[in-house]
């Protein structure tokens, strides 16, 4: 093995102990800060009595869920019911693996480590795991397996509540899969590769994607919401007609392997929605670009601001709407939000191409302002049929039922 | 290197196709197919095939895998009971084995050089040796063109009206299948 090898190796076992620590470390504060943000929203007070201000809740949560029993449903398949935590945990957490939290790091050193031999290591060193060329593609990828621990979970509880949530999130997520795939699209276009490098530098050269691809970063979100089976879309473990959906029959460290698995896939989507549309590790204005230590830890920081902001929305989303109904979701999945990327999929081409070959606009700032002006008048258009309840009907647009009152 | 990690995940692909045929269990069956279309995809990127890998993980595992497991689900099969019963099936299956036997055992015979060779003595369509010369010039083309470029080019430039032809096949079978599984249209 090379010396360089083995500076590669080093850094990347250090980036991969750095990332997973801060991952785990985040998803348990993360119950914490739904449970403190959705007593903030309902004029409560939330978790305060463990550590400073309830700080070691999760701790305490951890060793609750380790020392409780584990059962096993009568009847249940029990290699399967161990197999869907797993199936669910392991995707969750490879994603945290390809998104770049800062700016490229510059690392330079040349040592020997006694029978360890000599490690080398010049030049920048990517703020990420690993740099896959496939890029979002891999998030896609791995996250659609996540469906897999869903299903399996919900199969092998040998329960009617737990199949039936297994078979709405398979639903669910096989539906939200095309949209989401189809919001990408644009950003392809936009950008001309998959990986996350080339989109972010496309975004430093032009403008932050949610300007010019508003309505691919709206049919992103809304898909991503569906994807992790945050509300309004959860229906899989709708408690008030599943009693817990898939995981009714898990109990202890099994039922925590499921919530840490759906903390880690907030934390995915919200860390795309900010790779993809908000620059990622980007600051704006040209100071961030001089590289050094300096910038790397600015950018790191602006990285964590964002998808901290993220992360609240999606748990303000969470305390702020009412729950789907299965219909409605449905009909949003396949009836809106498919067609709609589809159609603005080929607006996007027709406008790029008109932009870059027609009138011949090469500057990338200026054609994102010009994708932005087409976008406010699509997104008027979008939001004013959406909002008219042609598509998606409530209670409200339905006959109003009249009763007799006998006597 | 490359070797040892082709030949474990080769193992992994044939003990998992081979569990899948096995397996009573259908919930069962469809986890080992679904880790043997894992497998495929890691050789994949061996070969320097990225788009390929995960395109093989994204359709057959997150998509197509679903759709069976869905199904299975459904339907709510428990044990499956094999329909291989009588000598007639049972002679269909040798026969079937058999074929597919004589088939592995003539692509044995197939070498790299020899399917270069093959390959550049037959020009066709347009001459596939100059996309798939021993993996060099898709290697050139992934860098020049990224990932994705590399596999678009030959497919919507060179390859474009077979590839036309493959869509509306399968457009013709997923209209089919709604006609035959929707009773009034």
């Amino acid at each position: 093995m090379t010396p360089e090898m083995k500076g590669f190796l080093l850094l990347s076992v250090l980036k991969m102990l750095f990332v997973f620590t801060v991952v785990m470390i985040g998803v348990a504060m993360l119950t914490l800060m739904e449970r403190k943000v959705s007593a903030w929203m309902q004029n409560r007070l939330g978790p305060n009595r463990v550590g400073w201000a309830g700080l070691l809740q999760p701790a305490a949560d951890g060793v609750k869920n380790i020392l409780k029993e584990e059962t096993y449903p009568a009847q249940a398949n029990k290699w399967l019911f161990l197999l869907a935590p797993a199936m669910s945990f392991i995707p969750a957490l490879l994603l945290s693996a390809v998104i770049p939290f800062a700016a490229p790091l510059p690392v330079d050193f040349d040592f020997t480590l006694g029978p360890l031999g000599r490690f080398v290591h010049h030049g920048l060193m990517p703020m990420v795991v690993a740099d896959v060329p496939v890029g979002f593609l891999f998030v896609l990828a791995i996250s659609s397996m996540g469906v897999y621990g869903i299903a399996l979970a919900g199969w092998s509880s040998n329960s009617k509540y737990a199949l039936l949530g297994g078979l709405r999130a398979s639903a669910q997520m096989i539906s939200y899969e095309v949209a989401m795939g189809l919001s990408l699209i644009p950003v392809l276009l936009m950008s001309g590769d998959v990986s996350f490098g080339a989109i972010i530098r496309s975004q430093q050269a032009g403008l932050w994607y949610v300007l010019p691809l508003f309505l691919s970063f709206f049919i992103f979100l809304v898909s991503g919401f569906a994807e992790t089976n945050r509300l309004p879309f959860d229906l899989p473990e709708a408690e008030s007609e599943l009693i817990a959906g898939y995981h009714t029959e898990y109990s202890a460290m099994k039922f925590s392997f499921f919530f840490i698995a759906e903390y880690a896939n907030v934390v995915t989507v919200c860390a795309m929605v900010t790779t993809l549309f908000f620059g990622g590790w980007d600051i704006p204005g040209r100071w961030d670009e001089q590289g050094g230590v300096l910038q790397t830890l600015a950018t790191g920081g602006f990285f964590f601001l964002k998808l901290m902001f993220w992360i609240f929305f999606v748990m303000w989303i969470r305390w702020t709407l009412p729950r789907f109904r299965y219909d409605q979701l449905m009909t949003l999945g396949w009836k809106v939000l498919m067609p709609l990327a589809l159609v603005y999929i080929m607006v996007i081409c027709t406008a790029i191409y008109l932009i870059q070959h027609v009138a011949g606009i090469t500057d990338p700032r200026l054609s994102a302002l010009i994708l932005f002006g087409v976008n406010i008048v699509l997104g008027i258009l979008v939001f004013g049929l959406l909002d008219s309840g042609l598509f998606i009907k409530g209670a409200a647009s339905r006959r109003p039922q009249t009763f007799e009152v006998p006597g | 290197m490359t070797a040892v990690v082709f030949w474990v995940f080769a193992a992994a692909a044939v003990l998992g196709a081979t569990l899948c045929v096995l397996n009573r269990n259908p919930v069962a069956s469809a986890m080992w197919l679904m880790s043997t279309m894992f497998s495929l995809a890691a050789i994949f990127f061996l070969l320097g095939a990225e788009l390929i890998g995960i395109l093989q993980i994204l359709v057959y595992v997150g998509a197509i895998m679903v759709v069976f497991l869905f199904v299975i689900m459904l339907l709510n099969l428990t044990r499956a009971t094999t329909d291989l019963r009588g000598s007639g099936s049972i002679g269909a299956t040798v026969v079937i084995i058999g074929l597919l036997l004589i088939e592995l055992l003539t692509l044995w015979r197939y070498t790299p050089a020899r399917l270069a060779a093959d390959l550049a003595q037959a020009p066709t369509l347009s001459d596939p040796a100059t996309v798939f010369a021993a993996g060099e010039l898709s290697r050139h083309e992934t860098a020049v063109r990224g990932v994705v470029g590399g596999l678009a080019g030959p497919l919507f430039q060179v390859y474009l009206v077979p590839f036309e032809i493959t869509s509306v096949l399968l457009l013709t079978a997923l209209v089919g299948a709604v006609v035959l599984a929707k009773r009034r249209l």
